[in-house]
């Protein structure tokens, strides 16, 4: 056993803390795209319109029965192969569409279940005052429901941050990839993916922490 | 503080599965009339009201409420909608927006339905939380309410649509005993402003006060209706006399 190399650590955060952005440019893209998907999908479940269901059910069981890192190929290497308007995808491009697409097939499934959950009473009110359907799940449902699906959203997106590591097979650059060179030209494995890990934690849990002030803000109406 | 035309029902039927619970009702109900409808538990009086808007789809009938006249066989989104957007509802359980507090509850619909500029909807939804004596309840969420007060909000918010017609199930039988006299005494006042009522509840001393007609339904059926007076004192049909003899 030998001694960590503290110094080579403090000089290798800087460096990996400039990956930072991207690495949270590519969750946050993603996140909000997969999140307008996700409930347009929910709401499409819970009306279920006629074909637009099929393909919308295939989707989401497609998605979430395929593993990340196969669509991340499939998009990156496999489709610029079959369709030229992909050829020139680039890695960061594919990350964020893979992210959006794989999670919001699972996201789709907890806002379905937390629209499903909102009060009857709740939509025949809304009816009952005249709202048009789009009303109705816009100032009503939709918000309620996100109150529900809150905890569970904010977890996908945990889970997207720590994805977004994934795009370093596709070429990118971002911050696993980083520390894989950085830790490939000094061979100290262990400090740098110590680091590395530190990161994605931090970021982690300062996510958890914005967490708590969502979630009392969405419980507002339910404060006594 | 509404103009009202008359409303006519006719033929109204609705099954559920196996069961007719609303068999071939007529009700013609005039400018201004308040009608109370009364009868035995699961006779169809709450699924009479939901059919009047559409909760309930009814299964044949015509509804009138004024000019605007529609099928139930042939009814379209659109027809559903205009029909809604001239009757209002009261319910049971309050059904307040959760998500909303009191002033935003009665001022939504004022916005979203009736097109109204936020801070006209907000002049609107303060005046009646006034009038319902819950000026100081504005900014509260429906959660802190008491029960009274809920569904004070909630006839607050019906009144606010100047409805044509408004339909009360059952307003107070949720409520704890203590709460039930301030929710009867503002139907009162709504009624003494002649808005076209059509109220279920089983407070028969306050259907006598402000009913221009009582209808008795039992089994789907109106089996007889007419004046307090009349129906609650004279009653002909044996299933009339009976429930009434029951409620005391
Ligand atoms: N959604 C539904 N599905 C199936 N049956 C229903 C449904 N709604 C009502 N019913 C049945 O229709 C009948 C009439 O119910 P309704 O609620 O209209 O009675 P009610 O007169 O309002 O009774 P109460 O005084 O208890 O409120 C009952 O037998 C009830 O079980
Ligand atoms: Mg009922």
């Amino acid at each position: 056993m030998r001694a960590l190399d503290l110094e080579y650590m403090w000089g290798l955060v800087p460096v990996l803390l400039g990956y930072v952005p991207l690495t949270l440019f590519m969750a946050l893209v993603g996140m909000v795209c997969a999140l307008v998907l996700a409930s347009l999908m929910a709401v499409e479940r819970v009306f279920r319109v006629p074909l637009l269901d099929i393909f919308v059910r295939l989707f989401i069981s497609f998605f979430r029965g395929t593993p990340l890192l196969v669509q991340l190929f499939l998009f990156y290497y496999g489709l610029p192969q079959v369709l030229s308007v992909m050829t020139n995808i680039n890695g960061v491009t594919a990350t964020i569409m893979g992210l959006t697409l794989h999670f919001s097939a699972y996201m789709a499934e907890s806002i379905r279940a937390a629209i499903l959950g909102v009060d009857r009473s709740q939509w025949e009110a809304s009816q009952a005052v005249g709202m048009t359907q789009v009303q109705m799940m816009s100032q009503i449902i939709l918000p309620q429901a996100a109150r529900v699906a809150a905890p569970t959203l904010v977890n996908y997106f945990i889970d997207m941050i720590k994805g977004t590591s994934l795009a370093f097979t596709l070429g990118v650059t971002e911050l696993m990839g980083a520390t894989q060179k950085e830790a490939a030209g000094s061979f100290l494995y262990f400090e740098a993916f110590l680091v590395v890990a530190a990161i994605y934690w931090i970021m982690v849990e300062v996510l958890a922490f914005a967490q708590r002030h969502l979630e009392t803000y969405l419980n507002k109406a339910h404060a006594r | 503080m509404t103009s009202s035309s008359g409303i006519s029902v006719s033929g109204l039927t609705k099954v559920f599965g196996t069961t007719t619970v609303l068999k071939d009702i007529s009700i013609d109900i005039a400018p201004g009339e308040r009608v109370v409808v009364i009868g035995p538990s699961g006779t169809g009086k709450s699924t009479l009201l939901r059919c009047l808007n559409f909760l309930d789809r009814p299964d044949s009938g015509t509804i009138r409420v004024g000019d605007l006249r529609i099928d139930a066989k042939t009814a379209s989104g659109a027809d559903i909608l205009a029909l809604r957007r001239r009757t209002s509802f009261v319910f049971q359980n309050y059904a307040l927006f959760a998500n909303k507090t009191a002033r935003e509850n009665i001022s939504q619909a004022l916005i979203t339905v009736k097109s109204l500029s936020r801070s006209e909807a907000n002049a609107r939804a303060d005046a009646i939380l006034r009038e319902t004596g819950l000026a100081d309840k504005a900014d509260v969420y429906p959660a802190a309410l008491s029960g009274g007060q809920q569904q004070r909000v909630g006839i607050g918010r019906a009144m606010a649509l100047d409805a044509e017609l408004m339909l009360f199930d059952e307003p107070t039988s949720a409520l704890d005993p203590e709460w039930v006299g301030e929710v009867l005494d503002l139907m009162r006042r709504v009624a003494e402003e002649r808005q076209t009522m059509l109220i279920v509840t089983h407070e028969m001393q306050f259907a006598r006060e402000i009913a221009d007609r009582i209808i008795f339904m039992a089994d789907g059926h109106i089996v007889e209706q007419g004046p307090p007076a009349q129906l609650l004192d004279l009653p002909q049909d044996d299933r009339t006399k009976a429930f009434l003899r029951r409620v005391g």
